[in-house]
């Protein structure tokens, strides 16, 4: 038989899949907090990432392979899902599923589009491109997010897409736990609760950037 | 009491249904909600008109056929109620019911509110035999079972296979069905001993009925009128990952 093509094979795989980018999603928030300290400090950790060529390229190449993973699978399992439930009620009414349980693909997509925009504008600098250098001689990424989110657009955006990855969470992460067994009625309440407050965390963490911009506290000195 | 219900009339499976309406008067808050359909069709068959089909037998809440969605929720909004076991007295004077058949591909409508739920006896078929003794008959209690693991059998084994699960879920999926079967066998030593196989051919039967993936909405449990858990199909879950490495190649 065929892992796969299974219900619980692909299961698995979006759940191992969407753990390794929370992880992910955790360690992006512990650099980006190093806006916060002196104006020199995410350019050090940027300069510093940068070095490590191999370990990011090692790093990107697993998140990228996850990421495919989980949007191929997720979008399959979706029109298999909609396909086995060919015929609305003429009225429903929902029980326990969350806005966030059934909003997962959309919520998903938005995340998607948003990544492309993300990676066209800090990583690649395509779009919107603030290419700076410090005092250092290394690139200016200070400069950039804070030229960037003083943008009212940019910022929007941004949070908008925050909230996504949030709402996306919120279900996420139980129901990763719950696919992958780790469940039962003891730990059911807790790995809830953390799921919702891990996005939460996630979602005031990363919001903090552009909002401390747009509020004028994070600005050149 | 006097009621308006909008009731889903399908005269073969190939053919587009619709709601209609039907008033139900002078309904006692003493009969159930099956006796209230048995009026309504007493008064159809009165006037030469063709009375509403729905599915019934046991009408003690044991044997599952009763599944209609009442208002949206399989089996009505009282928890851990079959329509059989929902009285009247929880409506009041003049409220509005609309009654549909659960709906799932792999549910396809008979005719009104009667669904085949076939699919759910051909992924118990597919989970084959458990290995018994030939010979003799055992003694009884000779296989040691701790009091838990017997009573979480039971539990699971409470499951009527009534489809309100899948009724319930946004994904058509039979997750909650699969996993009390998949359970109430492999808590036993008795059922040990073919756990993996079954597993496997069980989540596969589901998929290939047309059934759904469960996405956790949780739906199943809240509908269940057994109070069937989900933290069955977590334990599902972690018989097919026993399982995974046993029986599967990736591709």
């Amino acid at each position: 038989m065929q892992f796969f093509k299974n219900t619980g094979g692909r299961k698995i795989v979006m759940a191992v899949t969407g753990i390794l980018m929370v992880l992910f999603i955790f360690a992006h928030l512990t650099g980006n907090i190093s806006v916060f300290a002196e104006p020199g400090s995410i350019n050090a950790y940027a300069a510093k990432l940068h070095s490590l060529s191999l370990f990011v390229w090692a790093y990107r190449f697993i998140i990228f392979s996850a990421l495919s993973l989980h949007v191929f699978f997720g979008i399959q399992i979706t029109l298999e899902n909609y396909a086995a439930k060919p015929e609305a009620y003429e009225v429903r009414r929902n029980l326990r599923s969350t806005f966030a349980s059934r909003t997962m693909i959309w919520t998903g997509l938005a995340i998607a589009a948003y990544l492309i925009f993300h990676l066209l504008h800090f990583t690649f600098h395509a779009v919107f491109p603030v290419k700076h250098i410090d005092s250092s001689g290394r690139p200016d990424v200070f400069r950039m997010l804070v030229l960037s989110f003083q943008s009212f657009f940019i910022s929007s955006v941004y949070i908008a897409a925050i909230a996504a990855v949030a709402l996306h969470l919120a279900h996420g992460i139980q129901s990763s736990f719950q696919t992958l067994g780790i469940n039962n009625e003891r730990t059911f309440p807790v790995i809830t609760k953390s799921g919702m407050l891990a996005a939460i965390i996630i979602f005031l963490g990363y919001i903090a950037i552009p909002v401390f911009v747009l509020a004028g506290v994070l600005r050149f000195l | 009491m006097n009621l308006t219900l909008f009731i889903w009339r399908q005269k073969r499976p190939d053919e587009k249904g619709r709601l209609e309406r039907h008033e139900a008067k002078d309904i006692s808050p003493e009969m159930s909600f099956l006796e209230m359909l048995d009026a309504v069709n007493e008064e159809l068959v009165k006037n030469g008109n063709e009375t509403i089909v729905f599915d019934h037998d046991c009408r003690e809440g044991i044997c599952g056929s009763c599944s209609q969605v009442i208002n949206g929720v399989p089996h009505g909004h009282r928890e851990k109620t079959t329509v059989c076991q929902l009285h009247m007295r929880h409506f009041k004077d003049g409220d509005i019911i609309y009654i549909e058949p659960l709906r799932a591909k792999a549910f396809p409508v008979i005719k009104d509110l009667i669904v085949d739920r076939g699919a759910l006896d051909r992924i118990i078929q597919s989970g084959g035999y458990i290995s018994v003794h030939t010979g003799g008959v055992p003694d009884a209690n000779a296989i040691l079972i701790p009091k838990e693991d017997a009573d979480t059998a039971m539990d699971a084994a409470e499951c009527i296979g009534c489809g309100a699960c899948v009724a319930a879920c946004p994904n058509g999926s039979a997750m909650l069905f699969t996993a009390s079967k998949i359970t109430h066998l492999a808590m036993l030593p008795q059922g040990r001993i073919e756990s993996a196989r079954r597993v496997c051919m069980m989540t596969e039967s589901m998929m290939n009925e047309g059934f759904g993936s469960c996405g956790n909405h949780y739906e199943c449990q809240a509908a269940c009128p057994k109070g069937i858990k989900v933290q069955f199909i977590a334990k599902l879950n972690r018989e097919f990952l026993k399982a995974v490495f046993k029986t599967y190649t990736p591709f």
